[in-house]
């Protein structure tokens, strides 16, 4: 006979957990959605997108790199958790240029998808508008740094899964951005190919594979039958090569 | 009221077809395009589509702000400033001169609009709500008929407006 499963609570819920799972893992596996932008089941945790924030007795941690313990009584749900993800989310828009209407993304982009289910109707703070330049440079592939939310999936995907290392993070504080690793700083004068998990791993619309926009009816996208968390964590961000 | 909008949000109200009907048993509307008043009155509403992108734009939002208990930021261009708003990383000077004097097929000695009717061009575009304070925003680029109609019907009844999914859109 097999001990039975260690346990720890998400709002109420018993989630069965393995030795060294962390609270994100678990949750996911046990079908329990908890809003994430950088965190990705293939992927040591990233972070840096805050929206896992779970509460545990009276402290707050990131549910992507908070192991889980037996016991543990973790809440997700709860109007001050909810405003503070609107909040983070809210950030995130006015940091970017996220004009949706004509982001090829749309539809399919977990960033959008977060904030439809939080319930974000508008900004609340002041746009940033940041200006930097599309790169176009790559024969298959579109980088337009002014929709990146800096979740560095792309960066791991790249020297983890397709030892690469096209991408990394530069920079500080608001000047942080992605930047290409090639001596020109220039997507084309990289070996990044279109079919590369680090061309297609990106959750929001700053990767895109040229020539193919619009290719999906609005109806049939990723996000508009059901929000994401009624949505398999497999079946969502991972654009199909 | 539209400011730099396209109208599409007006006809994305005007979508909600023969519900027009009930709803103007219980509405009177004020300034609107869909109205002859040249000025707003007092309101309980005020629907605002459009980004501020010229100085009238800017006139026209504060009396709508000055008249509306409740003033709402409808579509993507009020709420973050929109497709207009890719304007904001070209320098409006040179836009204006592409424009009106640099393009193929104008008339020789074509210049940039000077009118004084004319209002002047904002240095970028902008959301509404950084300028004056907005109550409620109905997202979408259109909002759809649905989303409208769920909107000011809670909003009539007293209801904090609640989207949900299928509604609540940015695209």
């Amino acid at each position: 006979m097999t001990p039975a499963a260690p346990l720890f609570l998400l709002d109420g819920h018993p989630v069965p957990f393995k030795p060294g799972e962390t609270l994100i893992e678990a949750a996911t596996r046990a079908g329990r959605h908890i809003p994430h932008l950088c965190w990705h089941p293939g992927f040591a945790p990233h972070g840096s997108c805050r929206l896992c924030m779970v509460a545990i007795g009276e402290r707050q941690l990131a549910a992507c790199s908070t192991a889980a313990e037996a016991g543990l009584e973790v809440r997700l749900h709860g109007e001050a958790l909810a405003a503070q993800r609107r909040t983070l989310l809210q950030l995130l828009f006015v940091e970017g240029n996220h004009f949706c209407p004509s982001c090829e993304r749309s539809g399919a982009c977990k960033l959008q998808a977060e904030a439809c289910e939080a319930g974000v109707e508008g900004p609340h703070f002041e746009q940033l508008y940041p200006d930097r330049p599309v790169d176009a440079s790559h024969p298959d592939v579109l980088l337009d740094l002014n929709r990146c939310i800096l979740c560095g999936l792309c960066v791991r995907a790249s020297a983890q899964h397709d030892g690469k290392a096209v991408f990394a993070l530069g920079g500080r504080g608001l000047g942080t951005q992605l930047v290409v690793g090639s001596a020109s700083g220039r997507l084309g004068d990289t070996d990044l190919a279109a079919s590369d998990l680090a061309a297609r791993i990106c959750p929001v619309g700053a990767i895109l594979p040229k020539r193919r926009g619009f290719a999906v009816p609005i109806g049939q996208r990723r996000y508009d039958a059901a929000p994401i968390s009624a949505l398999p964590e497999t079946d969502d961000g991972m654009p199909p090569p | 009221m539209s400011l730099a909008g396209c109208f599409g949000c007006h006809m994305s109200f005007l979508d909600i077809d023969e519900r027009l009907f009930a709803l103007i048993e219980r509405v009177e509307f004020d300034r609107s395009p869909l109205t002859d008043l040249k000025a707003v009155g007092r309101c309980d509403i005020g629907l605002v589509e459009g980004g501020l992108c010229n100085a009238e734009n800017v006139q026209v939002l504060r009396e709508f702000r000055a008249h509306c208990k409740t003033l709402v930021a409808v579509g993507a261009c009020a709420i973050n400033g929109g497709l207009p708003a890719q304007r904001n990383h070209l320098r409006i000077d040179e836009l204006l001169r592409a424009v009106y004097q640099q393009r193929d097929g104008l008339a020789a000695g074509a210049q940039v609009p000077d009118d004084p009717e004319l209002p002047l061009p904002l240095n970028r575009v902008h959301p509404i709500h950084e300028v004056v304070h907005i109550d409620y925003s109905l997202p979408g680029c259109p909002p759809s008929a649905d989303a409208f109609w769920q909107f000011l019907t809670d909003l009539m009844a007293g209801r904090t407006p609640q989207l949900g999914h299928g509604l609540m859109h940015y695209d």
